[in-house]
């Protein structure tokens, strides 16, 4: 490496991971803890698939299922998804949009460390009786105080915690995309990924705050005695299943818009074309943002609010299938006549097309009303949001992954492998989760531990276990192939290994820490390609090469996320009985954060500055 | 960089939009608020849906004070006009002056919050505690939390204040007195709504 900016010490690799504001390292330990959550949720419904694999089996107990299964779902839509997301956000947008770094590069360090206190507070609630055992939704009165166990104020505040990370990561980037786009990078020439970020962002602003709230109030009912969800004191529990689904059907959009960014990233990449219908794609993306705030009530179906609210929310709900068709057909049209490169990225980019409408197709069948009671708690549910949640989010994930991996990396994935892993996934995907359709159509009920002989329920449990495996096997080859190819692919020196078209790709590989050296003028959409046929392959800079300011890393986003982790468990150990008194840890945890937010702003830190002639060799080095 | 801005001949005439950095404050500010818009609008929703729950605690109407509610209403209305025209200050470039409004703010903000303190103190000796019923909790939970608010934005414009002591107006500081001043209008527009919605919606009917 060159030697680095002017005035900053020299650092361990340690405390530089632990302070950094870089985007790009961000976006590496998002990649790192949400793959690691994603193992670990899919270990837990690997454990209660077995305990599923036949009738009457007696592998975990129901309360240990419980907890799996809520666990699983929590873990894998707060703590595996939505880092996932993030972090090829973190990645590729402020590359895509041509700008040095997000707005708030403290803050964006703040979300990482934030989402991971959040993450590891609810983690440890096995080692304090018990993990949270209410489902991911967490439905009064079951996870009241009276019914509900321990785990669940490590859920309301775990979650409170990574939400807020989650909640100003949101923020960055809605200021990132607006103020910061490179000269020329009009909102209509902004890539589908970076569009869906911005819808994504506001989905946060606008959903992750009522989850705030109705944690909050959850959690002072359980904690503080207050009265919202206890009937006989003036509260009401339907209260709770409308606020967390105002949060909870937009969350599904929050996760799966970016998936379709990823996907009309790729497409294109790989079929050498541009992407079909590009205007409609926008305005498809936002209509989909709006119309996921207008149907929360269909998870409410069978509460009991009268006909005439669920007919609305029954038409507002298949209302999306218009928009969400035309994208559909706009990747359908793109492929069409292109010349496909099949690898592994493009595979998973293809293969989500089909399952993404399956789930969708049992999405519209859901929003009948009156059909509903057949489904509803059954594994036909089950089936279908996994259709549209693994089926979607997590192949397009896997698209995004392969694809970006050489930027990020600094050399490619083998191909081979990655293409043994796809089959192996993709069948598995299909094992579990089609047969599901049956399994609920027969009225298997979800979220039971168990079931009985001669129900004719055993001979498909059994496949679904063994599609859990083949999925498990997949995950194995792809941690197989990150091995390998660390130690045998040849690094990529070129800046742009696929032939691609947007702008991260005009960066060198690896990339320096100023992303490009001059800004670049953006000349169209996909500039980087448009360059290629009109220009001399480069893009042509907005200013002369000079010293470019950065911002300095902090370490104080570390410790505002462990003063909260802190705080957070002083909440929870009021029903712990620890030697420690609550008041010790709550106290001691408010100092650490706000000590550090008052440090923060007392602080006079205006970055550094990489002088011309770094910047000049590195240049020459890296080209 | 964008934000060298040539100050030699003065202060631009929007001084906390004249960089990158005081627009993407700015824009963060107000994103940030609409973020919190829809948090109060959900303790709004609860406190709308429970507050018919008393159990058998007192009801709003024997209990709230209109008179003191509307002193604290025309306190906390005074210290926005106060950050009005310490922005304005700030955009004719008078530093003492802004700094003499802030603590205005500050004084008039801390009155406010002294005066709430007193009233739950009241309240709660006339029966009504947290956990009476559900709609004391939703009562004092969105008040409270409004409270909260006031109470993080004068930590912030104190830190502010002391942290700028002697700095002047510059393009680094004016963007934060800013954003204050966004934050400290919006928890104002919230307690309208609460004044309205819970106080005279209380006594009303
Ligand atoms: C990869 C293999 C996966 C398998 C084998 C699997 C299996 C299951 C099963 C069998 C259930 C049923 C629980 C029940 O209702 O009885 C479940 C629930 C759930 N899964 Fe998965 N799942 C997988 C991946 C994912 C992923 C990637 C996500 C999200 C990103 C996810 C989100 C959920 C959610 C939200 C629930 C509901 C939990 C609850 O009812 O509280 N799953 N999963
Ligand atoms: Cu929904």
């Amino acid at each position: 490496m060159v030697s680095e900016a002017t005035n900053t010490r020299k650092k361990s690799v340690l405390w530089d991971w632990l302070t950094t504001v870089d985007h790009k390292k961000i976006a590496i330990l998002y990649l790192i803890a949400g793959a690691l959550f994603f193992v670990k949720a899919g270990l837990m419904a690997v454990l209660f698939r077995i305990q599923l694999i036949a009738p009457e089996m007696e592998f975990i107990s129901g309360q240990t299922f419980n907890e799996l299964v809520t666990m699983h779902g929590t873990i894998m839509l707060f703590l595996a998804a939505t880092p996932l997301i993030f972090a090829f956000a973190n990645f590729a947008v402020p590359l895509q949009i041509g700008a040095r770094d997000v707005a708030f590069p403290f803050v964006n360090s703040l979300g990482f460390w934030l989402f991971l206190s959040g993450g590891i507070l609810l983690s440890i609630s096995w080692f304090f009786g018990g993990a949270p055992d209410a489902g991911w939704t967490s439905y009064v009165p079951l996870a009241s105080r009276e019914f509900g166990g321990i785990g669940i104020d490590f859920y309301v505040l775990g979650l409170q915690i990574s939400g807020f990370g989650t909640l100003v990561s949101g923020i960055n980037f809605i200021v990132t995309i607006i103020n910061m786009r490179a000269p020329g990078m009009t909102m209509m020439r902004l890539p589908l990924f970076v569009w869906t970020m911005l819808i994504t962002s506001m989905l946060i602003v606008f959903a992750f705050t009522p989850l705030a709230a109705g944690l909050a109030l959850l959690m002072l009912d359980r904690i503080f005695d207050a009265q919202f969800f206890i009937p006989g004191e003036g509260g009401n529990v339907v209260l709770w299943q409308h606020i967390f689904w105002i949060f909870g059907h937009p969350e599904v959009y929050i996760l799966v818009l970016p998936a379709f960014g990823i996907i009309s990233e790729v497409i294109p990449a790989f079929s050498k074309k541009r992407l079909f219908g590009y205007t409609s794609m926008v305005f498809a993306v936002l209509i989909i943002g709006f119309l996921s705030f207008m149907v929360w009530l269909h998870h409410m179906f069978t509460v009991g609010v009268g006909p005439i609210a669920n007919s609305v929310f029954a038409i507002a709900t298949m209302t999306i299938a218009v928009p969400t068709g035309i994208k559909i057909f706009n990747w359908l049209f793109t492929m069409w006549g292109g010349k496909i490169r099949f690898t592994t990225a493009m595979h998973f980019a293809a293969s989500f097309v089909p399952t993404f409408v399956l789930g969708g197709v049992t999405g519209v069948m859901l929003a009948m009303a009156p059909v509903t009671h057949l489904y509803h708690d059954t594994y036909f549910v089950v089936a279908h949001f996994h259709y549209i949640i693994v089926g979607g989010i997590v192949l397009g994930l896997f698209a995004g992954f392969f694809y970006w991996y050489p930027k990020m990396f600094g050399h490619k994935l083998n191909e081979t492998l990655g293409i043994i892993m796809f089959w192996l996934f993709y069948i598995g995907f299909h094992l579990t989760f089609f047969i599901q359709h049956i399994l609920g159509l027969m009225g298997m009920p979800r979220r039971v531990y168990t079931f009985l002989e001669g129900q004719g329920l055993d001979t498909m449990n059994f496949i679904s276990t063994i599609g859990a495996f083949l999925m498990s096997a997949a995950i194995i080859v792809l941690v197989v192939n990150i091995v390998y190819s660390a130690l045998n692919s040849e690094r990529v020196t070129v800046k742009d290994p696929w032939d691609a078209r947007t702008l991260e790709w005009a960066t060198h590989t690896p990339i320096p820490e100023y992303n490009f050296a001059q800004t670049p003028q953006v000349r169209s959409l996909d500039p980087v390609f448009y360059e290629k046929i009109h220009g001399n392959g480069e893009m042509k800079p907005v200013e002369p090469l000079d010293e470019i300011h950065m911002p300095n890393g902090s370490i104080l986003p570390l410790i505002i996320s462990i003063g909260l982790f802190i705080a957070g468990f002083g909440f929870i150990s009021f029903h712990l009985d620890l030697f420690i008194s609550p008041y010790v840890f709550i106290a001691v945890g408010g100092i650490l954060t706000f000590g550090a937010m008052a440090a923060r702003s007392l602080q006079n830190d205006h970055g550094y500055h990489i002088d011309k002639e770094t910047v000049e060799s590195m240049e020459k080095e890296l080209s | 960089m964008a934000d060298s801005v040539d100050v030699s001949k003065g202060l631009p005439a929007n001084p906390e939009k004249a960089t990158l950095d005081g627009k993407n404050k700015f824009l963060g500010m107000f994103v940030f608020l609409a973020g919190e818009t829809t948090m109060f609008a959900t303790f709004f929703g609860t406190y709308l849906g429970l507050r018919s729950g008393t159990a058998d605690g007192p009801v709003a109407a024997d209990i709230f004070q209109l008179p003191l509610v509307f002193i604290m209403t025309m306190i906390l209305l005074t210290s926005s006009l106060t950050s009005v025209l310490a922005t304005f200050a700030m955009k004719k470039n008078q530093f003492g002056k802004l700094k003499f409004w802030m603590w205005m703010t500050f004084l008039l903000g801390a009155t406010f919050l002294g005066l709430e303190i007193y009233e739950f103190v009241e309240y709660y000796e006339h029966g009504l505690g947290y956990t009476t019923s559900a709609f004391a909790s939703s009562f004092y939970t969105l008040v409270g939390l409004h409270g909260a608010h006031v109470l993080f934005g004068l930590g912030w414009i104190l830190l502010l204040l002391l942290r700028n002591r002697k700095a002047g107006i510059t393009l680094t500081n004016a963007p934060k007195f800013y954003a204050f001043s966004l934050y400290w209008h919006f928890i104002d527009v919230v307690w309208v709504f609460i004044f309205t919605v819970v106080y005279l919606m209380g006594i009303g009917g």
